[in-house]
């Protein structure tokens, strides 16, 4: 078996590795007391998202009208949240399923940590819409079953019914793919746990995993199969959260190039977040050799595509509104540049449109401290974009008597750094209790990919083609005989 | 489930399992199973396995979810309770489209995952013999059966022959059973038959 990739591909993994130490590197540190700044870290998160289940209390107990919204802004933070946060979590099923589907071998470093982002970032986006209904003791009427009210039934041509339907379904799939790679993992982990809990807990995770070679079979074709679920998925799931906005009749929703637009802006930001994450996650557990400087310039590159897709969109947006010659069209952008939110239309500009080109510089690309600050830039972006999306387009409606200026209070506020609290406290969790890498996929791509097993194809690089082939019609011809 | 014997053999590369399991195989011994720490390709060849029909149940699952969502909102919409949404035709199939795509995709994830799971007979909390304690870290594990025909230093030989570098013989549940690995000592005290020598 001839495990060879070109000399000229970066390698995945740095440093002379074995199995063994791969296994040693990713799993060690899960095995060891949680250090000093994780346990602040923890604090931290709890206190915010402590903070945020005060906030919704009160919200619940004195009517959605605490956050600040009027008859006029009816969608606000809220679903600027929400949509925010879905489309962070769009990067993980981007990157397990698609890049799988594409073979791209650098996935492997970046996985496990994506997934789980993107589970805890549909957990977070979650709590929006549901909060956002107010009377949240009758969530359960947005689910079709046959009741005693009628029965009254749920209206299938909505889309926020759609809605409803594409983020669990987005979330049950994103757990089953994440899980279903993490078993080996937890197996490996059961097998080295000495403490009597470490034993019973991964025990009782791992599912009896052994890694037959059935098993294996079976859970390489679950992969492929669910990859090639999710890659539609998570297009659809945006693109549905698009026509929350798209198919209503309000200037500066009513667009047809809202859902291509809203999925290239959830990668966007999707993966800056994963950036976010994994330069702090890297450097803590000291990953520096499987999360390389190759997979960093990776991500920021697909940054870059994305971020010049949504300029794209914007560019399309002013000129249709203006071709279209609907005054209405017209006088929302028109408000959205030069009306009294316009610091927020610099910023999304500046964060989505003028930002991302620096990454033109591979220096710039390959610098993980600029990266970083990047990566929270684009975020900052994209969450104005959807905040200009969602108020800016509500606030100067078709009568200006009815003109309002936007400003959250804070429950509003406090239920954002809530999620913050449920997201951060949710990673910090599962970046101590299991692999932030995918371990058995590092061991399956090191022949290939690692730094040390590439170094052994130099030689057969340098041979001229004439003598590779004498070679190799020798070693045959032994075999042969 | 039944107590068997077991010859042991770990490699400490997968390029010697993958000729040493053809062996096994050319010579006749009883290939219990292989544990590997990654999928090895072109083992499933190796050993004859046939390939997975994960897939066919996958798109059957899909079809089933395909078909309740279609059927289910029609249902509703046309015949339990005829809403009149401003006025919007009773049966509206591009609106359907949406959720159409998502249950099938549901139906087909879940459907599929919990195939997996019986198929492999995995699930919270079932305990399985490990027969290497690096199974699934570095080592590459080949269990032959023992069957009375078997001669157990024969195949111990060979296995050595053929690369291994440690070679055991086990007796141990070949199936699944419930347990916690953190009673494994206890387990065995209490059930004797199962405990690993």
């Amino acid at each position: 078996m001839l495990h060879y990739e070109s000399t000229v591909r970066e390698p995945l993994i740095n440093g002379s590795k074995d199995y063994h130490q791969v296994t040693e590197d990713i799993i060690s540190p899960i095995e060891k007391k949680p250090g000093k700044l994780w346990w602040i870290a923890l604090g931290f998160s709890l206190t915010m998202l402590l903070f945020g289940v005060w906030s919704v209390f009160w919200e619940t107990y004195w009517g959605i009208g605490v956050w600040g919204e009027n008859r006029t802004v009816g969608w606000a933070w809220d679903i600027t949240n929400f949509v925010w946060w879905v489309g962070i979590g769009h990067a993980g099923t981007l990157i397990s399923a698609i890049l799988l589907l594409f073979r791209q071998g650098w996935r492997t470093g970046v996985n496990r940590a994506a997934e789980a982002m993107t589970i805890f970032a549909v957990l977070c986006a979650g709590q929006f819409p549901v909060w956002h209904m107010g009377r949240v003791w009758l969530a359960f009427f947005i689910l079709p079953y046959p009741n005693s009210r009628g029965p009254l039934w749920v209206n299938f041509n909505s889309p926020l019914l759609w809605d409803v339907f594409a983020v669990s379904t987005y979330l049950t799939v994103s757990i089953l793919f994440w899980y279903s790679g993490l078993i080996p993992d937890v197996a490996t982990l059961r097998d080295r746990a000495k403490k009597k809990f470490a034993k019973f807990f991964y025990g009782l995770c791992s599912f009896g995993w052994r890694g037959t070679a059935k098993e294996w079979q079976r859970l390489e074709a679950l992969a492929l199969l669910l990859a090639g679920l999710s890659t539609p998925l998570v297009l659809s799931v945006h693109s549905v959260v698009s026509m929350d906005f798209a198919t209503s009749v309000i200037p500066g929703w009513h667009e047809t190039i809202f859902p291509p637009y809203f999925v290239a802006g959830a990668i966007f930001s999707g993966f800056a977040m994963v950036q976010t994450l994994l330069i702090i996650t890297r450097r803590i557990l000291h990953l520096e050799e499987y999360v390389t400087l190759g997979h960093i310039e990776a991500m920021n590159k697909i940054i870059m595509l994305t971020g010049g897709i949504v300029a794209m969109a914007y560019i399309t947006e002013l000129f249709i509104a203006w071709y279209s010659n609907v005054v209405y069209e017209q006088g929302a952008f028109w408000w959205r540049i030069l009306g009294p939110y316009w610091w927020a239309y610099i910023i999304l500009i500046t964060c989505n449109v003028a930002a991302p080109q620096l990454f033109w510089f591979k220096k710039l690309r390959r610098n993980i401290p600029f990266t970083f600050v990047m990566s929270i830039v684009v975020n900052i972006g994209m969450w104005f974009e959807r905040f200009v999306i969602i108020v800016l387009s509500l606030y100067h409606d078709f009568m200006p008597s009815a003109w309002v200026y936007y400003s959250p209070r804070w429950p509003e506020l406090g239920f954002y750094i809530g999620t913050f609290g449920l997201f951060f406290t949710c990673y910090l969790l599962f970046a101590k209790y299991f692999p932030v890498i995918a371990v058995w996929e590092i061991r399956s791509v090191l022949k290939r990919s690692g730094e040390s097993y590439k170094q052994q194809m130099v030689a057969i690089e340098q041979k001229t083609t004439e003598a590779f082939i004498q070679e190799v019609q020798h070693e045959h011809a032994v075999v042969a005989h | 489930m039944a107590v068997k014997q077991f010859v042991v053999g770990s490699f400490q590369d997968e390029e010697l399992l993958v000729p040493a399991v053809k062996k096994v195989r050319t010579v006749g011994y009883k290939l219990y199973d292989v544990f590997t720490p990654f999928p090895v390709h072109g083992l499933d060849a190796a050993m004859g396995l046939r390939q997975t029909a994960l897939h066919t149940a996958g798109f059957i699952y899909g079809a089933l979810g395909t078909a309740t969502a279609l059927l289910g909102m029609s249902w509703i919409f046309v015949v339990s309770w005829p809403l009149d949404i401003g006025g919007k035709p009773h049966f509206p199939l591009p609106a359907f489209v949406p959720i159409t795509f998502e249950l099938t995709v549901l139906f087909s994830a879940v459907g599929t995952t919990l195939t997996f799971c019986w198929l492999n007979q995995i699930m919270p909390g079932v305990k399985k013999h490990i027969f290497h304690p690096r199974q699934a870290d570095d080592r590459f594990v080949i269990a032959i059966e023992v069957t009375p025909r078997t001669n157990i230093e024969e195949v111990k030989q060979f296995l050595l022959n053929n690369g291994a570098e440690e070679v055991t013989v086990q007796t141990a549940e070949e199936g699944w059973w419930y347990g916690f690995f953190s009673r494994k000592e206890k387990y065995e005290q209490t059930n004797p038959q199962w405990s690993v020598q």
